[in-house]
């Protein structure tokens, strides 16, 4: 099957030429298929935003090329912007790009520049904004809401272009948990009435370990890990040595093997509790 | 692209301009920018070309950075060219081209114009290159302080500038930040008639603006919670003190400028 999204050796480089030349991406491939939720870690400038920004055609690769349904989008000159509505990207901290009078305008924004029917488009932002929860304030100004609900408005303005990717670079960050909680939510529940792909970037291993199927793992502009969670947590050490964190439990039970306890490595409290039911069952036989 | 931007850029170094005192290399430029304008001939001109030649040798900041500075001053140069060749008069026509006349001398009072103002620019460059924004800020509110004796608010006027210099960069990369937002969700800013471009930045300038804003509002609740109530009592970390070399500036300023003045005299 063709993949939806594929990145082919894509290299880049910052600056060119000068003495602050910087290499963000360095021959990085790989591949998107529908409805997948793709975790993306890696620490402080190891690439992420960069590799994000490519995947909408913000960025152009120096060498190797972003092929959407086995077209690049490069291919001819509005063929990128063309890629962007298919492909929504969620920046970090953005409710700072809001600027309507009202959310619903705001929210409106994206499905505009498509150029729909104002129907088609009315559709679309009460239905992002019902995913979201944002319905209620419509028809108040964006800058009187809360963090959390500005947060959510920006998110609603991506999703009512209604891409088949969707690219979040830290949505979560500096939200309280309950913030957190409802975004993430809503997150999967666009993913499965779309059956979209979503790509998350997050520095919190546990939302990251609970949510996706997949993982990337991004270091010095190289992806060094490209598996299912479980696969990519057995390599705790060398990401502790990469400078990442790994969940909480993980860590857990990895102290526990070094103290003498045989138990697998785990990254999920699901799996934890399987566990440790397994070893306290063994025991009464015992 | 934004990011291209060199206005007021400081180009750490430990060059013996980099040491001169601020307050010598504000005064001496405002000397050099006189002198320039005193210059009247061919001699006169080499020695100010001198002076600022070895001042950038000094500097070690390299030659390209003064010429790219110059880049968007290409059509200012290229008019006062133009101007100054087509429209000074001489005694002896040099060629005629339908109703313009050139002249010799327009030629050469063209270069000259032209170099007068590479070097007035120049100059100003070499200052802020060398010169870091704290260091040329507290010059000059060193230099404008007896100012402060008809009230006026020196101290206040200096920060204001520090502070805007310091932002430039911020708020670049903040515009280069929204424009991808809004990008994202199928903002066009390439194509268009010139309406629809300008219609187009509304959505950058309204969270720009709200941004900066919130900023200045997070800067000033830092600085008052970290107690700053205006110059008042305010001691510096940093002294300015002229030392040895700063005197052998001023007297080369001196003499520059009473070479300069003496050359006019002799009509070179």
């Amino acid at each position: 099957m063709l993949p939806l999204l594929e990145v082919k050796n894509v290299t880049y480089t910052y600056s060119a030429g000068t003495p602050f030349e910087h290499k963000a991406l360095q021959d990085v491939s790989f591949c998107l298929n529908r409805g997948e939720f793709v975790g993306v870690i890696g620490h402080t400038g190891s690439g992420k935003s960069t590799l994000m920004q490519h995947l909408n055609g913000l960025l152009k690769p120096n060498s190797g090329d972003i092929l959407l349904d086995g077209k690049s989008i490069w291919a001819d000159k509005t063929s990128a912007r063309k890629a962007r509505f298919r492909v929504g990207l969620v920046f970090q901290y953005p409710e700072y790009q809001l600027f309507e009078e009202t959310v619903y305008k705001d929210i409106a924004f994206g499905p505009k520049n498509m150029g729909l029917k104002d129907d088609e488009i009315d559709l679309r932002v009460k239905k992002a904004a019902e995913i979201v929860g944002v319905s209620d304030f419509l028809e108040k100004s964006p800058f009187d809401l809360s963090g959390g609900q500005k947060r959510r408005v920006a998110i609603a303005g991506v999703l009512a272009m209604e891409p088949e990717v969707l690219i979040l670079d830290e949505p979560t960050a500096g939200l309280d948990p309950e913030g957190r909680e409802e975004i993430l939510k809503n997150i999967e529940t666009y993913r499965a009435s779309q059956n979209a792909t979503i790509v998350m970037v997050s520095h919190s291993m546990s939302d990251i370990a609970r949510l996706t199927q997949r993982i990337l793992v991004l270091d010095d502009g190289r992806v060094v890990y490209d598996d299912t969670p479980a696969k990519v947590f057995d390599h705790a050490e060398q990401l502790l040595k990469m400078g990442l964190d790994i969940p909480e439990v993980t860590k857990v039970f990895l102290k526990l093997r070094q103290l003498g306890l045989d138990v697998p490595p785990v990254y999920s409290i699901d799996q934890a509790v399987e566990t440790l039911n397994k070893i306290r069952g063994g025991d009464r036989h015992a | 692209m934004l990011k291209d931007i060199t206005l007021g850029q400081y180009f750490p170094g430990k060059s013996l301009i980099h040491r001169l005192d601020p307050r010598t290399k504000l005064i001496f430029l405002v000397v050099f920018i006189v002198a320039l304008f005193l210059c009247s001939g061919w001699v006169s001109y080499c020695v100010m070309l001198f002076t600022l030649s070895a001042a950038i040798v000094l500097s070690r900041v390299p030659l390209k950075a003064f010429f790219k500075g110059l880049k968007p001053l290409l059509f200012i140069l290229v008019f006062t060219a133009v101007l100054n060749l087509f429209f000074t008069a001489g005694e002896k026509p040099l060629f005629t081209l339908g109703f313009i006349t050139v002249y010799p001398e327009g030629i050469i009072r063209a270069v000259l114009m032209l170099l007068r103002i590479m070097m007035l620019v120049m100059a100003t460059f070499l200052l802020t290159y060398t010169t870091s924004p704290i260091a040329l800020t507290d010059g000059l509110e060193s230099l404008l302080s007896p100012l402060k004796k008809i009230k006026l608010p020196v101290h206040e006027l200096s920060m204001m500038m520090c502070i805007a210099l310091r932002f430039i960069p911020t708020l670049i990369e903040e515009t280069d930040k929204i424009m991808s937002a809004q990008k994202a969700r199928g903002a066009d800013f390439e194509t268009g008639s010139l309406i629809q471009r300008v219609k187009a930045l509304v959505p950058i300038l309204i969270p720009l603006f709200i941004s900066a804003f919130r900023r200045a509002d997070e800067l000033a609740i830092a600085m008052e919670s970290r107690c700053y109530q205006g110059g008042d009592g305010r001691s510096k970390m940093k002294l300015l003190r002229f030392k040895g070399i700063d005197l052998y500036v001023f007297a080369f300023a001196a003499v520059m400028v009473a070479g300069v003045c003496l050359l006019k005299n002799w009509g070179l």
